[in-house]
């Protein structure tokens, strides 16, 4: 009884290295095209002078939101350069980008695969579980047998981690559509793909950028612990101080962490809020559109965002 | 007097087996063509079976089964199992339902919540596949294609509107309008210039740039039935389409599906839990209980003779005052006179029906008036030979297609029974008081003898008896047509 033990890590260990001596190949493409993309975003934000950076940032939230988004958004940059953390800030902003962008090409085409398969959804459910409570230190490890230290592994672990929210809300928002809009695309003779592309994905998209949203969130909470595999930017001053027990660069760095999260979060919020302004997932069945009406729907939807994604992006603390 | 409720068989639709409902449906026709009873006009008013139409839809045999098993389940229920006993399999929602919609015709499917009217709706454009059974949709068989046919079929031949009107809401009014013409391929100016001019015709022109959410209920409905004839199908399904609306809109919209109907000449199948709107809607109606069809006929075959104690008690609420025409109710007119006859022909009439008045008619049954007992003795105490003296126009005349609803008035202002007359006013019938509260209480007049006296007789009859006695000898030798063989004759002619 003492001697009988589950060889489950001997076997994922195994599986890592059929992996490396099968797949390499692959994981070097992968890894080239993952660096291009890095560095290419990486040189678009790092290359100009921080104020024009600020200023393109600041116009994106006016445009999108208003001045006092734009304000804040400008502020809070300019603490960051005053900590003198720009440059690390934007290697990291270049991470969160490249990889929310990844994870969210791969998040959403799968969240629609699940929303019209009952079977894919019960086959993706446990793997999202999976991807999004094993903690992300682990997926380190194999990243860094398989892509080698840089940042292309913080990117991947970053991507498997931040994926799933965006896999179950895009899943939510297409199934929430009103069945009977759906029919009504079926009953004047549109074909499925037609279906998706003019009534599902617009009808989802409030949902679907709520997905988009979490994925970057998460993503950022990612990038400390991608600086562990030597990501660099904040996230390998984190680590730094963490290896010193430096709590003024701890703190400075952390802090840059969350300025950068808010600016995201509300950037993107916008996004999705002002889309959805006139979407509405059910079409008003309640002829008159009394406010109170949207904003208990509103306020439903948001319950369910936060079941089909409990874990809102853990605020790393740096000190 | 031969009995003038003719008694329309339609409770042949009860039974499950294929073609009862078409042969029902001629029948129907055939009696009611015949007769000048009630039911004369009820063929009247479904004018499109006159026409010989081919069939828009045809039902055979339509059968859905949710749940394990269906070949099972389709077995019982062919062996006559109703819902209850196949529960435990899973749901029969609609069971062995045949039925054929003519082009331009509006027929109703009414039936409760759960009793299947939905999911039969849906079959008929295959948003639902059926268990067994076939749908054929302007020739085109539906079941069983191939989804690419199927969608080409959808896009020609039907379009639905749905209880929550189901716009996209990121869609402007316009665009809503056009969505089933750009599926067809249109092109974008001529679907636009097409829903522009549907918009303008159901009266949202103004509205066209609008979102959805901007809109009223009756508005977005009104929105989804421009979708649909946009769309230019030939048959509308309308599911439970006025449901969701509140009683006066809704009044509203039915009447203005209605005229929509009359102008585009499209065939509708209109699904309702609510009987008043299926009596006003339908030319036929078919009521559904468990998955089965009960019945089909025309609101008056509904009302006046359900098929089982289900439907009657489905009716008994119904405003009959709002279904029931005077075509409907009225009794062949007995007191009938002709006027070439004379006023010796008249009177005697009169002496045998113990009445005060008679209806006098021209040849071909063309209505003149009304002659009273007691001017008619003093044409014939004078030895007048022709009646013109006593018929007087102090009458009150009604279409056959007016509903009681409306008789009521005239009813109590006029004494005599109110005349029913057709167009070219020909006499038809007519209501007396007494009728008209018999059919309001569902009193069947057809099979208890009710004694409709219409005026009691002023001049007795032994005065009129002796009058036609003395008056004999210097009368010419008239021979008036009995009042049975004119109703024959008028029956034929009609």
């Amino acid at each position: 009884m003492n001697d009988f033990r589950l060889p489950l890590g001997d076997l994922a260990e195994g599986f890592i290295d059929v992996l490396t001596d099968t797949l390499g190949w692959f994981f070097a493409i992968v890894r080239a095209v993952f660096l291009g993309f890095y560095d290419a975003v990486e040189f678009v934000l790092v290359t100009p002078p921080f104020w024009i950076v600020i200023l393109a940032l600041a116009a994106l939230a006016w445009v999108l939101k208003g001045w006092k988004l734009s304000l804040g958004t400008a502020v809070g940059l300019l603490v960051i350069v005053g900590v003198d953390q720009w440059d690390h800030a934007m290697e990291s902003l270049a991470l969160v980008l490249v990889a929310s962008a990844i994870a969210i090409a791969l998040a959403v085409p799968v969240g629609i695969w699940t929303a019209r398969s009952d079977l894919a959804s019960r086959i993706v459910r446990p793997v999202l579980d999976f991807m999004q409570t094993m903690p992300a230190f682990v997926y380190l490890i194999p990243a860094l047998i398989l892509f080698r230290v840089g940042v292309v592994p913080g990117i991947v672990a970053t991507i498997v981690f931040a994926m799933a929210p965006g896999v179950r809300l895009t899943e939510l928002g297409i199934r929430g559509v009103d069945s009977e809009v759906v029919e009504a695309g079926h009953a004047f003779g549109a074909s499925r793909g037609r279906i998706l592309r003019q009534i599902q994905l617009p009808l989802a998209m409030p949902s679907i950028m709520a997905g988009v949203n979490q994925v970057i969130m998460l993503s950022l909470s990612m990038v400390v612990i991608a600086g562990m595999v030597g990501a660099g930017g904040l996230g390998g001053d984190v680590v730094a101080s963490l290896n010193r027990i430096d709590v003024s660069l701890g703190f400075e760095a952390g802090l840059s962490v969350v300025i950068l999260a808010i600016i995201l979060d509300r950037i993107t919020g916008a996004l999705g809020a002002g889309r959805g302004r006139r979407i509405r997932t059910k079409a008003g069945a309640d002829a008159s559109g009394t406010t109170p009406d949207d904003e208990r729907a509103d306020a439903a939807a948001e319950a369910e965002r936060e079941i089909a994604s409990p874990r809102r992006a853990p605020m790393p603390t740096g000190a | 007097m031969p009995e003038h409720h003719s008694t329309i068989d339609s409770r042949s639709t009860n039974s499950t087996t294929g073609t009862n409902n078409s042969s029902t449906a001629s029948a129907s026709t055939a009696s009611a063509s015949t007769t000048t009873g009630t039911s004369a006009s009820a063929a009247g008013t479904t004018a499109p079976a006159l026409a010989p139409a081919r069939n828009a839809l045809e039902v055979r045999g339509l059968t859905k089964f949710f749940g394990r098993r269906p070949a099972e389940a389709l077995e019982r229920l062919r062996a006559g199992a109703t819902r209850s006993e196949l529960a435990e399999l899973g749901t029969a929602a609609v069971i062995d339902v045949d039925f054929d919609v003519r082009q331009g015709e509006i027929f109703v499917v009414m039936g409760l919540s759960g009793s299947g009217k939905s999911t039969l709706i849906r079959m008929l454009n295959g948003l639902v596949e059926p268990t067994a059974g076939t749908v054929t949709v302007m020739g085109e068989t539906l079941t069983g294609v191939a989804p690419r046919r199927l969608r080409g079929i959808r896009r020609k031949h039907v379009a639905m509107v749905f209880q929550h009107f189901a716009l996209l809401p990121h869609l402007t009014v316009l665009d809503n309008t056009a969505y089933g013409l750009e599926i067809q391929g249109v092109p974008a100016a001529e679907r636009r210039e097409r829903a522009e001019r549907v918009l303008e015709r159901v009266g949202l022109a103004e509205w066209a740039q609008k979102f959805p959410s901007e809109l009223s209920g009756g508005m977005q409905q009104r929105v989804g039935l421009a979708r649909a004839l946009a769309a230019d199908a030939d048959i509308l399904l309308m599911d439970e389409a006025f449901s969701a609306l509140d009683p006066l809109i809704r009044r509203e919209m039915q009447e203005q599906l209605v005229e929509l109907q009359q102008e585009f000449g499209k065939t509708i199948v209109f699904i309702t839990h609510d009987l008043n709107e299926a009596m006003f809607l339908g030319d036929r109606i078919a009521v559904m209980r468990d998955g089965r069809v009960v019945q089909i006929g025309t609101a008056e075959e509904i009302l006046t003779d359900p098929a089982d104690d289900y439907v009657a008690q489905f009716v008994q609420d119904v405003d009959r005052a709002r279904v029931l025409t005077a075509g409907n109710v009225m009794e062949a007119p007995r007191a009938l006179a002709s006027a070439a006859a004379g006023p010796r022909a008249a009177l005697r009439a009169m002496r045998d029906l113990q009445t005060s008045m008679v209806f006098v008619v021209a040849s071909g049954r063309k209505l003149l008036g009304v002659a009273h007992d007691r001017d008619v003795l003093r044409l014939v105490r004078r030895g007048e030979r022709s009646l013109d003296g006593a018929i007087s126009t102090d009458y009150a005349a009604v279409g056959p297609d007016v509903h009681l609803s409306e008789l009521f008035e005239s009813s109590v202002e006029q004494e005599l029974p109110l005349a029913v007359v057709d167009d070219e006013g020909r006499l038809l019938g007519a209501v007396p008081r007494i009728t008209l509260l018999a059919a309001l209480g569902n009193v069947a007049t057809d099979t208890s003898e009710l004694q409709v006296l219409q005026m009691p007789a002023t001049v007795s009859a032994e005065v009129m008896t002796a009058t036609l006695r003395e008056t004999a000898a210097s009368a010419p030798p008239d021979t008036p047509l009995p009042v049975d063989e004119l109703a024959l004759v008028e029956g034929s002619a009609s």
